[in-house]
């Protein structure tokens, strides 16, 4: 038994190690992916062959505050040479909070062959593995992808007004301090600012980080995940979920583990979240 | 009113006309010749009040008195995936040590997002500000310290 079958997830396979991936970097039927926060890194040094996903220029679509179509997906998919039976694995910054992020959006195009590099860059970095600066080429490939479906692990905000106070969960993965609301509005930066802080009534406050051990960035294990959403905050599998943060990518990364390490069927991820839960004129809002 | 030191000013002028790709190939440019504060200045474990608040990539700043009057920025980023904080520190030690006190405390915080880009996220962003907060800061207090009646 490999160590992550041994953390007791419901779904092991959807994370693969760092060592098999060292040993899958020339296989055609695999493709890694970097997703960072910081575009930096990827360029300065990346595991050889992976490719680049960058969650501003890749992700979003660059003019209404949406993702990509499906035009837009079959495009990046043929730029990182891969097709529907392609595995693809991500890794990145951050214990994989923007990784967690691609894999998400990924899923919207139904792209299920995916899987996580427990640990992400750090792990790999501290191991001492390969980096290069050597930018791979593959083949463009024909992709065609299904419209985007939005309906399953995302949701908008009429939709979570509509469910509050019906047992629906809701998990605000923010500080502490941006779920109370000291953290409003960010001086000089008015791209991300908001008019009220707090939260969404109801809402109970996990960190997303705390999902990850901040020592190599691989995730804890189950038992000490349900410790924490279960024992703790009381969720439960059969729970209806909503995940929310600032602009839905760190909550990214709570909806996988709790899709996939803990294998509640019911996890959507509410990408407006704060950005537009603070901005928006008549919502309840809770401090 | 005093205005950032020229060669800040140049950099800036730099980044401004940059493409996103341009941009980030100077920035790890920058970012490799990143060097770490001397032993002489300071020692692990760094003291808190050199730790920049709200930057992510746990950055610390000091200053060094140069006997010209002016100062000398050291700085330490202990996120070893830190390369914004680090092309950002060699930046500010190219650009404003050993510059006149009163430009280093005129450059404008925000030039992170002419250097960084409008897209940088909103926690880079404020870890990127509270780097050259620290180093205007500096500046500021030595003026201060200066024009005090003895």
């Amino acid at each position: 038994m490999t160590d992550i079958e041994a953390r007791g997830y419901a779904h092991p396979e959807v994370l693969v190690s760092t060592e098999w991936v060292a040993q899958h970097l020339g296989d055609p039927a695999v493709r890694i992916i970097e997703s960072n926060e910081d575009p930096l890194l990827y360029p300065s040094g990346h595991i050889p062959g992976a490719v680049q996903v960058d969650w501003a220029a890749d992700l979003n679509d660059p003019l209404r505050r949406d993702y990509l179509d499906r035009a837009g997906f079959e495009k990046l998919a043929s730029r990182i040479g891969i097709t529907p039976e392609t595995t693809v694995v991500f890794y990145g910054d951050k214990n994989n909070w923007w990784a967690c992020y691609a894999f998400w959006v990924f899923q919207l195009f139904g792209h299920e062959n995916a899987k996580i590099m427990d640990g992400g860059r750090l792990k790999w970095e501290k191991e001492g593995r390969p980096l290069t600066r050597d930018v791979p080429s593959y083949p463009p490939t024909q992709y065609q992808a299904p419209e985007r479906d939005d309906s399953k692990i995302r949701i908008f905000r009429d939709e979570v007004l509509k469910k509050l106070g019906t047992g629906v969960k809701l998990v605000d993965v923010r500080s502490p301090q941006e779920y109370t609301g000291e953290r409003t509005h960010m001086p000089e930066y008015p791209q991300e600012g908001v008019l009220r802080g707090g939260h969404i009534p109801g809402a109970k406050n996990v960190p997303w980080a705390r999902a990850a051990n901040p020592e190599d960035g691989t995730f804890k294990s189950a038992a000490e995940l349900k410790a924490i959403y279960e024992q703790e905050q009381g969720l439960s599998p059969n729970d209806e979920v909503i995940a929310y943060c600032r602009i839905g990518e760190r909550s990214s990364h709570t909806w996988f583990v709790l899709t996939y390490l803990l294998g509640y069927p019911n996890v959507r991820n509410y990408d407006g979240s704060w950005t537009e839960w603070g901005n928006s004129v008549g919502v309840p809002i809770e401090r | 009113m005093a205005q950032p030191p020229k060669a800040f000013q140049q950099v800036i002028d730099d980044f401004a006309f940059a493409d996103r790709q341009e941009r980030i190939e100077m920035l790890i440019e920058y970012a490799d010749r990143f060097r770490e504060v001397p032993p002489h200045i300071a020692a692990r474990p760094f003291p808190e009040e050199h730790h920049v608040q709200k930057c992510e990539s746990d950055a610390y700043v000091w200053a060094e008195d140069l006997p010209d009057g002016t100062l000398k920025f050291h700085f330490a980023v202990e996120n070893p995936q830190g390369l914004s904080a680090k092309a950002w520190a060699v930046i500010l030690d190219e650009t404003l040590s050993g510059q006149p006190l009163e430009e280093v405390a005129a450059v404008p915080c925000d030039s992170v997002f002419t250097v960084f880009g409008k897209e940088v996220s909103m926690g880079k962003g404020m870890g990127l500000m509270g780097i050259a907060d620290m180093v205007t800061t500096f500046a500021r207090q030595r003026l201060a310290a200066r024009n005090r009646p003895a």
